[in-house]
């Protein structure tokens, strides 16, 4: 081995613990398990998507995503408390679209949008208008069409009020200039119920919806820019019209003490899982679709939702 | 049929239905540590496994901890899960004169049979029952909710006003929190903290356990009498007690069987339904609440059967009818399996393997809930009371802190169980706040949603009254509640009656 040689090694690993050190490259990151805070209760659709990632962590990086649970006020419950997290980049939560947005305006519920720190959204469920199988609107236009002769006679089941499904009600029934009811159900699962058990005419849902109960419901239109991959019959709101385009949005955020390499290094983390094509693939076939906003991106996005959540919310009442 | 049984014979369904029971039932019998929860930590070690083997496992934990939350609530007075808030009410007094290790082998014997029965339900019904969970809308779960309350007057026989108080009581904390459909935010005073609400398992372990601790530290004497020497299981003797309760069993697996079906009611309504039912058809009703067998027998074999029941709408219509159903069909999905009603005619396979899994771990519980059983009874009453006091309140702890990873929950959980143990002196007893507690909710949400639907349609009085399953509930309420009136009425003439003759 010549001197030169020995130079290069030595002046290469020196520089490697360097940047180790000064944490600006931790290649082993995450050297442990990581704690995935999801603020809703198990069962729910934030955990479902959670857990269809947990498996693709453990491939991806051989260490294990532990999922815990901090439900309670849709969210809010757990959402006060991250910032009292700590920021290692260990403990992550799940923050969700437009719920981070409404909560804050509603009340003092613990924390403020701006003090989460979002590092990535990886995926979004479209907004849905489903019917039953045996429904009598076939189209769009036959369900405008009886919402325009009765008003406020067209009733739809939806998830929880300020929620995705209610602002899209909202925004969506402003864009057809109709006037229907709003019914909201705790939790996806019971609307659903709802709209199958006859109780509304129509359920403001998700894609996820479509897919899960393939067969007995059939979906009017779906609130993506594209056909969704999963439903190429499906028209979208846009190709009929309607500039709709929203969904519940979900991702990742970090304790505020962390700093910014760890925030960057969660961000990479989520994004490295979302690469998986295997991954997309599960997601896709539950009706999800995914997003790649990492934390450089997040606060623009986060900032152009929010006008749109807030109009809508404004106009439902929801906030004042 | 029969090859799916063998199917679910395989070596390795049974290992993981004997380790599932074992885990679930430990796992329930830690106060606070729900059937849920027992399910949603255990569900990744599931994501290896073969699809059937994981669904056996899933549903083995739950049953498991649904037995398991018998065990706290006989011999601490403590519901270890809300499944299990009745089984307090009898199951608790035998311990306490003495014959906690009959109660606990009773449950055994009743959750083995509602297990079955409820299994047995799914296996055979379970595509056409499936409606039945479709056709209660939000007026019914209303009137359901009213009609669970009811059971607040069946409860507090010996001061109907102090029931009714509590009971009042219990809907105002429901309240507190976020509501239900709504989601605008009550009686918080301004404070974060209160936001999510009255969190219902650490409310149950406060009012129902810190009470039961407090005694035990200002009391001298024993925790639970032991007269003689040890009896083993009293096995036999339980089996007698069981025979002659067969009705009750089967009226009580039948009544958790479709309270389960019906999704958002849940465990502890099957049971303190059920529970009521056993008292209204016993010949004695002066023994429920003093330590019946009868009633130990109704709410266990009630609240086991609700796992078949609850089975029927997850598997069939894809919606969860128990929260931990909810857990186990995520976990479903992210093994890539959708359920339906074709799972049950060309993907039967996965289905009925699964359906003969739970009922062969219903089975295996009888030995191994026995033996765990034998061994939670024996601890409970050697363990010296310096030793038992701290280890069960750090428990309560764990447990009301561990619900929702909250310490705001404990505080409220410590303020509910002093409160109770005062109210406890002036002569309340925590059921009925816990009934208004957990019940309020329902019937808010049932109430509003009926409320926005009839209000639109233009048909109020209709939503609410003129649907023929509100209708029939309606009945059963308004029964309930003037049926001892009645009783005494048509007794009085028969007096009457006998004295003219």
């Amino acid at each position: 081995m010549n001197f030169k040689s020995i130079i290069t090694c030595v002046s290469r690993s020196i520089f490697i613990t360097l940047l180790v050190f000064s944490g600006l490259v931790r290649a082993d990151y995450p050297e442990s398990s990581v704690n995935y805070v999801v603020p809703f209760s198990p069962g729910g659709e934030s955990d479902v998507t959670a857990r269809h990632q947990q498996p693709f962590f453990k491939k991806i990086f051989d260490e294990d995503l532990v999922i815990s649970y901090k439900p309670g006020a849709g969210g809010a419950v757990g959402w006060s408390q991250l910032n009292s997290m700590k920021g290692d980049g260990y403990s992550i939560m799940g923050i969700n679209l437009p719920h981070i947005v409404i909560k804050p305006l509603q009340k003092n519920v613990g924390f403020e949008t701006q003090d989460l720190v979002g590092v990535y959204m990886f995926h979004y469920t479209p907004d849905a208008i489903v019917v039953k199988e045996d429904s009598p609107f076939k189209t769009l236009d036959d369900l405008v069409a009886f919402a325009q002769q009765q008003p406020g006679k067209l009733i739809f089941s939806g998830s929880g009020k300020g929620s995705a499904n209610h602002l899209a009600q909202v925004r969506f029934d402003e864009m057809a200039g109709v006037k229907s009811t709003y019914v909201s159900f705790k939790g996806t699962g019971k609307a659903v119920a709802a709209l199958l058990g006859k109780q509304v005419s129509a359920q403001w849902g998700f894609t996820s919806v479509g897919a899960k109960h393939e067969g007995k419901v059939r979906m009017l239109a779906v609130a993506t820019e594209a056909r969704h991959p999963r439903f190429p019959d499906v028209p979208t709101f846009k190709e009929l019209g309607y500039d709709l385009i929203s969904g519940a949005y979900r991702g990742i955020a970090v304790p505020n003490s962390a700093p910014e390499h760890v925030r960057q290094q969660v961000s990479r983390m989520i994004a490295d899982i979302n690469s998986d094509t295997e991954f997309r693939q599960r997601m896709e076939n539950d009706g999800m679709l995914l997003l790649d906003i990492d934390y450089d991106e997040m606060s623009a996005f986060v900032a152009q939702k929010s006008k749109e959540y807030i109009a809508a919310a404004k106009q439902a009442g929801v906030i004042k | 049929m029969l090859e799916y049984l063998f199917q679910a014979l395989t070596p390795l369904n049974v290992m993981l239905a004997l380790a599932g029971v074992v885990a679930g039932t430990v796992i329930g019998s830690l106060p606070g540590l729900t059937a849920t929860m027992a399910v949603a930590v255990l569900v990744p070690i599931t994501f290896t496994m073969p699809v059937t083997s994981a669904l056996i496992m899933l549903g083995a934990i739950y049953t498991g901890a649904i037995y398991g939350g018998a065990y706290a609530a006989i011999l601490l007075n403590t519901p270890g899960t809300p499944s299990a808030i009745a089984t307090t009410f009898d199951g608790y007094p035998m311990a306490k004169r003495g014959d906690g290790d009959l109660a606990v082998t009773l449950a055994c014997l009743a959750s083995v049979v509602g297990g079955l029965v409820g299994g047995l339900f799914l296996l055979l019904l379970a595509p056409p029952l499936a409606e039945i969970a479709l056709a209660f809308g939000p007026s019914e779960y209303f009137w359901m909710a009213l009609f669970g309350l009811t059971l607040i007057a069946a409860l507090s026989e010996a001061n109907l006003i102090k029931g009714l108080i509590g009971g009042c009581f219990g809907l105002l904390l429901a309240c507190v929190g976020s509501a239900a459909v709504s989601g605008d935010i009550r009686f918080t005073f301004g404070s974060t903290t209160m936001i999510g609400g009255i969190e219902t398992v650490s409310a149950l372990i406060g009012l129902y356990c810190i009470p039961v601790l407090i005694d035990l530290v200002s009391e001298p004497g024993r925790h639970l009498n032991v007269t003689g020497e040890q009896r083993g299981y009293r096995f036999r003797e339980a089996i007698a007690i069981s025979w002659r309760g067969k009705f009750n069993l089967i009226r009580s697996s039948i009544i958790g069987t479709f309270v389960g079906i019906l999704p958002g009611a849940g465990g502890s309504i099957a049971g303190l339904v059920s529970y009521s039912e056993a008292r209204r058809a016993a010949r004695d009703k002066s023994l429920f609440g003093k330590g019946a067998p009868e009633g130990v027998q109704a709410t266990e074999s009630a609240n086991n059967a609700t796992v078949g029941g609850g089975f029927v709408p997850t598997l069939v219509l894809g919606i969860p009818g128990t929260p931990p159903d909810a857990v186990i069909l995520g976990a479903l999905m992210v093994h890539g399996l959708r359920v339906g009603p074709d799972m049950f005619n060309s993907g039967g396979s996965i289905v009925y393997t699964f359906i003969f899994g739970l009922l062969i771990a219903t089975l295996l519980m009888l030995p191994a809930g026995l033996l765990i059983g034998r061994y939670a009874y024996r601890f409970i009453i050697a363990i010296p009371k310096a030793l038992l006091v701290p280890s069960v309140a750090f428990m309560t702890i764990i447990g009301a802190y561990s619900i929702r990873n909250s310490i705001s929950d404990v505080f409220i959980m410590l303020i509910l169980g002093v409160l109770s143990w005062v109210l406890n002196r002036f002569g309340f007893s925590p059921s009925p706040i816990v009934l208004g507690l957990i019940l309020g909710r329902i019937a808010e949400e049932g109430f509003v949603q009926s409320w926005t639907i009839g209000a639109a349609t233009g048909d109020l009085f209709g939503m609410f009254f003129e649907r023929p399953i509100s209708m029939t509930i309606i009945a059963a309420i308004t029964l309930g509640l003037f049926y001892p009136l009645m009783a005494k009425q048509i007794r009085l003439k028969r007096v009457q009656q006998e004295l003219v003759e």
